[in-house]
């Protein structure tokens, strides 16, 4: 095919892809709420919130736990290790909580939904939903959505915490750092609005992303075991690219002009 | 006679690709209409056109006299609570077990107590035979049995018409003798109309009223089982007797073969 | 029973995330409704704040008693000038009192330290709004440098 036939055509294909998506959250978006959804969308939260607790967790604890030690490392030789509680709480609160978080739940939340939702169209449950008369995306991906939206951002904030508290660990019960400064001069330092807040918007902004990606991979892919496999990888790919990227932005945004 | 399904002159093309080229045909009330053709003809394709899913390029689907073609989506969904589907899969949600299957179109669609619900589901899953296996999982079920449960959930709210998508593809002679005798007593008991899309010759010759042979992206042929067997088409005959080269050619289009192998021999 | 289960470990969740909340709200944020309680405000103009930020801490001896409220620039002789919350519970410092700039370690954080002066008749108590009228500046490490080396140079001579 001609060069430039070519880029017109994969930009062509590549808007309408964007069009599908945007078509699709709305119509998961503003389908009205029912009642009967909301134990759809709790389910929902158990599936893609309650299942990731444990890697959440562990990562946070370890996180916490290594960059107190790397922190400690560095500050001992200035005598500021009286500081590892804010540097292990800002890094956390600010970046690693919501990044860290939806690395992990695009990896494992969002390629499980691609795949059920991949599954369900290749075994034309979506289809027989519509033949139903079932709206799919009010039935199937409206409280998928809601889940993940909802869970991300408590995910972070027990990763955070988590975090701290495996910092505290290392740093106070095993190097011997003050318990006194490592939670006053954490406390005199972190700022609820500016640190844990904003931490939460970030947490927000990429739940959207990486549940809006992970849903329309599935509900896009091509019904075949092929379509569904590389339709994962996709989730993963993009929604990891979307959230480094988008990270940057905000994190401009909110700490960048003072 | 009174036709509740009506295909005019129905073109439909996807990806550039031809599928059908001005079909006809008309499903009386009450009856087994087959719709028999080889593979990749895009049989599935005509029933997700009767149910709406796709919208043809020409042509017109109509149901029970209201065009489908033409619907805003509000009366389409109002109006495919009036049809189901039997997918070749069976379609079953696999997060469900088979009582809740066949209960979730009575949970989305009408506002029936639980036990009402329970009776009703029994009476079904007791039409096709599983009413003992109300509480186990889709993927505990074989495909056979995993069919009759969707076509128990199929007929959950008595719709008036049923579309068939391959169900006889791939079982073992006794499920489909069970698949056989439950569309034609489903048919007759519950006043249904049916379409069967198959390419399972000899099953559907004995319970369908009327058949229609599609292939070249049209109808080749149609008539009851008697006059299907006597036709004089080639195609049809080829079809019915499974021949392996006739007007449907066994070689896909292809270069001549001496010339490909040994290049041009001028 | 399967489906209580997982109402439960949702319900889990919450709760898991609200005890995650108030760790980062009591402990670290430091949002506690016990520290900012009632307070009165105090006034102090420094000739150079360094590195004082809002928020930072005022202590009396090492005792934390009140923050650094806000920073603002004094648009008549263009000193800044930083107002201080101090807590209720500590009354009653002496108008002789004096407040100095301070780093805790070498390169560690800047904080406000409040020297309470003597206490003689004819001197009043600090109320709310007053000036801090004696203040010492932040040690700016340039100027210390330039100062070293102009007294080095004097020296050779």
């Amino acid at each position: 095919m001609n060069f430039f036939q070519s880029i017109g055509a994969s930009t062509l294909a590549k808007m309408s892809a964007v069009g599908r998506a945007a078509i699709m959250l709305f119509g998961a978006l503003f389908a009205l709420p029912r009642l009967k959804n909301v134990p759809l969308t709790i389910k929902q939260v158990y599936v893609v919130g309650v299942q990731s607790l444990l890697i959440i967790v562990v990562s946070g604890l370890f996180i916490g736990m290594v960059m107190a030690l790397q922190g400690y490392t560095i500050l001992v030789d200035y005598g500021a290790e009286g500081s590892l509680g804010p540097m292990v709480a800002l890094s956390l609160l600010r970046e690693l909580g919501p990044v860290v978080t939806a690395l992990l739940f695009a990896g494992r939340a969002g390629s499980a939904l691609t795949a059920e939702i991949g599954l369900m169209k290749a075994t034309e449950q979506l289809s027989s939903l519509e033949m139903m008369a079932v709206d799919p995306l009010r039935r199937v991906v409206a409280p998928r959505f809601w889940a993940g939206i909802v869970s991300m951002p408590m995910l972070a904030l027990i990763f955070s915490a988590v975090g701290i508290l495996g910092g505290h660990l290392v740093g106070v019960d095993w190097l011997g750092v003050d318990a006194g400064s490592y939670w006053s001069i954490m406390q005199s330092t972190v700022d609820w609005q500016q640190d844990v807040i904003n931490g939460v918007i970030k947490s927000l902004v990429f739940a959207l992303v990486v549940t809006w990606i992970a849903i329309f991979k599935g509900y896009d892919s091509i019904p075949t075991s092929e379509g569904i496999s590389k339709a994962t990888t996709q989730t993963v790919v993009f929604s990891s690219l979307a959230v480094l990227g988008l990270d940057f932005v905000l994190t401009a945004l909110m700490f960048g002009i003072e | 006679m009174d036709h509740l399904v009506e295909v005019d002159k129905l073109t439909f093309s996807r990806a550039d690709r031809l599928i059908y080229d001005g079909v006809s045909l008309n499903v009386p009330k009450g009856k087994i209409t087959a719709v028999m053709g080889p593979s990749g003809i895009g049989k599935t394709t005509l029933l997700k056109l009767i149910g709406g899913q796709l919208t043809p390029d020409s042509g017109d689907v109509r149901f029970d006299g209201n065009s489908i073609v033409s619907m805003n989506r509000k009366t389409l969904y109002q109006t495919r609570r009036r049809m189901s589907m039997l997918f070749q899969s069976g379609a079953l949600f696999t997060d469900m077990s088979v009582f809740d299957n066949v209960a979730f179109p009575l949970r989305e669609h009408t506002a029936l107590s639980e036990e009402v619900i329970a009776t009703t589901v029994a009476l079904k899953l007791q039409a096709v035979g599983l009413r003992g296996a109300a509480s186990l999982m889709p993927s505990e079920l074989s495909g056979g049995m995993a069919r009759r449960a969707a076509l128990a959930r199929a007929i959950a709210l008595d719709p008036d018409l049923i579309m068939y998508d391959e169900p006889f593809a791939g079982q073992d002679p006794i499920s489909m003798g069970v698949l056989v005798k439950l569309i034609r007593e489903l048919n007759d008991a519950l006043g249904l109309t049916s379409i069967v899309v198959t390419h399972d010759v000899t099953e559907v010759l004995t319970i369908a009223d009327y058949i229609y042979i599609l292939a070249d992206k049209r109808v080749i042929g149609e008539g009851t089982a008697q006059q299907i067997r006597e036709s004089d088409s080639e195609l049809v005959q080829q079809f019915l007797t499974g021949q392996a080269d006739g007007p449907v050619p066994f070689h896909y289009p292809a270069t001549d073969l001496e010339q490909s192998l040994f290049g041009d021999t001028k | 029973m399967n489906k209580y289960k997982t109402e439960i470990m949702v319900g889990v969740f919450v709760v898991l995330t609200i005890g995650a909340i108030l760790l980062l709200a009591l402990k670290v944020a430091n949002q506690s409704m016990t520290s900012e309680g009632d307070t009165y405000t105090l006034y102090a103009k420094f000739d150079n704040i360094g590195g004082l930020k809002p928020r930072s801490a005022v202590k009396v001896g090492g005792v934390t008693v009140g923050r650094v409220n806000s920073i603002t620039l004094d648009q008549d002789n263009f000193t800044p000038v930083v107002e201080l919350s101090i807590s209720k519970k500590y009354t009653g410092f002496p108008e002789t009192s004096s407040v100095s700039i301070l780093t805790s370690g070498l390169l560690g954080e800047q904080y406000v330290g409040f020297q309470p002066g003597f206490s003689f008749d004819g001197v009043a108590d600090l109320q709310d709004g007053d000036y801090l009228q004696d203040t010492k500046s932040a040690l700016v490490l340039e100027d210390l440098i330039g100062q070293f080396l102009f007294n080095r140079g004097n020296d050779d001579e």
